[in-house]
């Protein structure tokens, strides 16, 4: 359990040693995965605000002329022609369609981009991008390493970002930032990018900054929120508010076997936009229908159904559990499952350690996300 | 917190022994060490009394928002009760380990293997390895 000198660390690693949090391996990284505990920060989230170090994520800059089109020819979102300030949600697929990584792609300038992928996958997707870089036109450069990645999540995130002192005199700026828009801004340390995003479902923001701002950012931002009840949230309830919203965790709902029209990020696929990486895989998929789906299952019976538990229908097994755990919010088990396409008219139940947990499939997704209009909207919670 | 009246396992559980009209019963839990390692628990699956086992089985599970991990009965015998409030309220579990979050009672079936169990020193001794 103890973490080993190995594992690289973030600016604020000795702040989580510091202040209790439980720290775990994760892709390569020493992270926080809970302090106060996982279903507390949950609802810290969910109802006021809360702070993560999401410094494992990898950003790679992509600059030049041929950027644009050369990107747009790796990822099945449509990139090329998004204003400067745009950010795109986006798989980038093998030629068989089957997802390498799904990721944010910022338009930082004309010719300046911003490719953020999962920290598990950094590492292949920055040799992917390098293997298939143009001889002129484009570079790249991998910037994780100078890059610390703080989000601030939750309904009072926006009250709580505007008492940061960098950004007195940028009220309009960040009153203006909608969903999956950023700007960027002068810091101590050099550029940092406030970015409207996140990955919890509620109202948000995603701070890039260079390491040395790291720290001092982070401190301010939790004496600021004191009165706003703003605390530190680790991977644990990170993963737990994303399933509620029914986000893609790669490694889970997504992989090289997985295609994003099975994982239900069909809408970031762009089959009219020219050709790119996996587009003729995905398009005979689109036209023959996929053997897969996700769905949503609540769980009837008492326990929880993780990742590959086996889901049966009329006994039968047709598929497996993607992810699975106790929602804090709705107080049900509940799991994402990839199964065959038609399955679901049958009884269902999922195999947990050889006992067949009655389920039925719910609507998608299992809680509403509130990142765009009102952070504080009435969720239609079940009673 | 290791209290010094009770018995410990390999697998944090911990034995409280006590006396009745028809023999020795344990009371059976697991410590704030297990608990703390779990993280929130959110279901807790226990047997269902009358049933006998013997010393090791895995009669139950304790389900964390994480992880699972199987509840081993401590010492062989016959389920003589189980802690109906912790089936409705597992967070007894993390908040109260040694007394509210208690798990089952076993009427216990072969004294000899008491002798086992380790005592609290021995315990805190495993905690701190």
């Amino acid at each position: 359990m103890a973490a080993s000198s190995d594992l690289k660390t973030t600016p604020l690693t000795d702040w989580h040693r510091e202040h209790g949090a439980k720290m775990v391996e994760f892709a390569g990284f020493e992270m926080p995965v809970q302090y106060a505990g996982v279903l507390a920060e949950h609802e810290a989230v969910r109802d006021r605000v809360g702070l993560f170090d999401i410094t494992h994520m990898g950003e790679i800059e992509v600059r030049g002329g041929g950027a644009e089109a050369w990107l747009e020819g790796l990822v099945t979102n449509r990139i090329a022609g998004v204003p400067v300030g745009k950010v795109v949600y986006t798989a980038m697929c093998r030629e068989d369609g089957g997802v390498l990584d799904d990721m944010l792609i910022y338009r930082l300038g004309a010719e300046r981009w911003l490719v953020v992928c999962n920290a598990s996958n950094h590492d292949k997707i920055a040799g992917w991008l390098r293997g298939r870089l143009p001889a002129s036109g484009v570079v790249m450069e991998d910037v994780s390493d100078a890059t610390a990645l703080v989000a601030v999540q939750g309904p009072d995130s926006r009250e709580l970002l505007g008492r940061l002192e960098r950004l007195a005199g940028r009220a309009a700026d960040v009153d203006a930032l909608d969903f999956y828009t950023a700007f960027l801004l002068d810091g101590p340390g050099g550029e940092w990018i406030v970015s409207r995003t996140g990955y919890t479902g509620e109202h948000g923001y995603e701070l890039y900054l260079p390491n040395a701002d790291a720290l001092a950012v982070w401190r301010e931002l939790l004496a600021e929120g004191q009165d706003l009840g703003a605390e530190p949230i680790g991977l644990a309830a990170r993963d737990t508010l994303r399933f509620e919203v029914c986000y893609c965790l790669y490694g889970h709902e997504l992989g090289e076997d997985v295609s994003p029209l099975e994982a239900g990020i069909g809408w970031a696929v762009k089959l009219k936009k020219d050709a790119f990486v996996g587009k003729d895989a995905l398009a005979a998929q689109k036209r023959d229908g996929v053997p897969r789906k996700l769905v949503c299952l609540e769980l009837d019976d008492r326990g929880i159904a993780r990742q590959d538990a086996p889901v049966l229908e009329d006994g039968r097994p047709v598929g497996k559990v993607t992810s699975g755990t106790f929602s804090p919010t709705l107080k049900k088990a509940l799991a994402l499952a990839l199964v065959e396409t038609g399955t679901g008219s049958g009884d269902l139940a999922v195999d947990v350690r050889g006992r067949a947990l009655s389920c039925h499939t719910v609507a998608f997704p299992f809680v509403q996300a509130r990142t765009k209009g009102d952070p504080r909207a009435e969720r239609n919670l079940p009673a | 917190m290791v209290p010094d009246d009770r018995m410990y396992t390999q697998e944090h559980e911990w034995v409280l022994i006590e006396d009745d009209a028809e023999g020795k019963v344990g009371l059976v839990g697991v410590t704030d060490f297990a608990a703390g390692e779990l993280g929130d628990i959110v279901f807790v699956e226990l047997p269902e009394t009358g049933a006998e086992f013997n010393q090791g089985d895995a009669v139950g599970t304790i389900e964390s928002v994480k992880a699972v991990a199987d509840l081993y009965l401590p010492l062989s015998g016959e389920i003589i009760e189980v802690n109906q409030a912790v089936a409705d309220h597992p967070e007894l579990v993390n908040s109260d380990p040694f007394d509210e979050g208690w798990l089952l009672k076993v009427r216990i079936g072969n004294e000899e293997e008491l002798e086992g169990l380790l005592d609290a020193r021995a315990y805190r001794n495993l905690l701190e390895g």
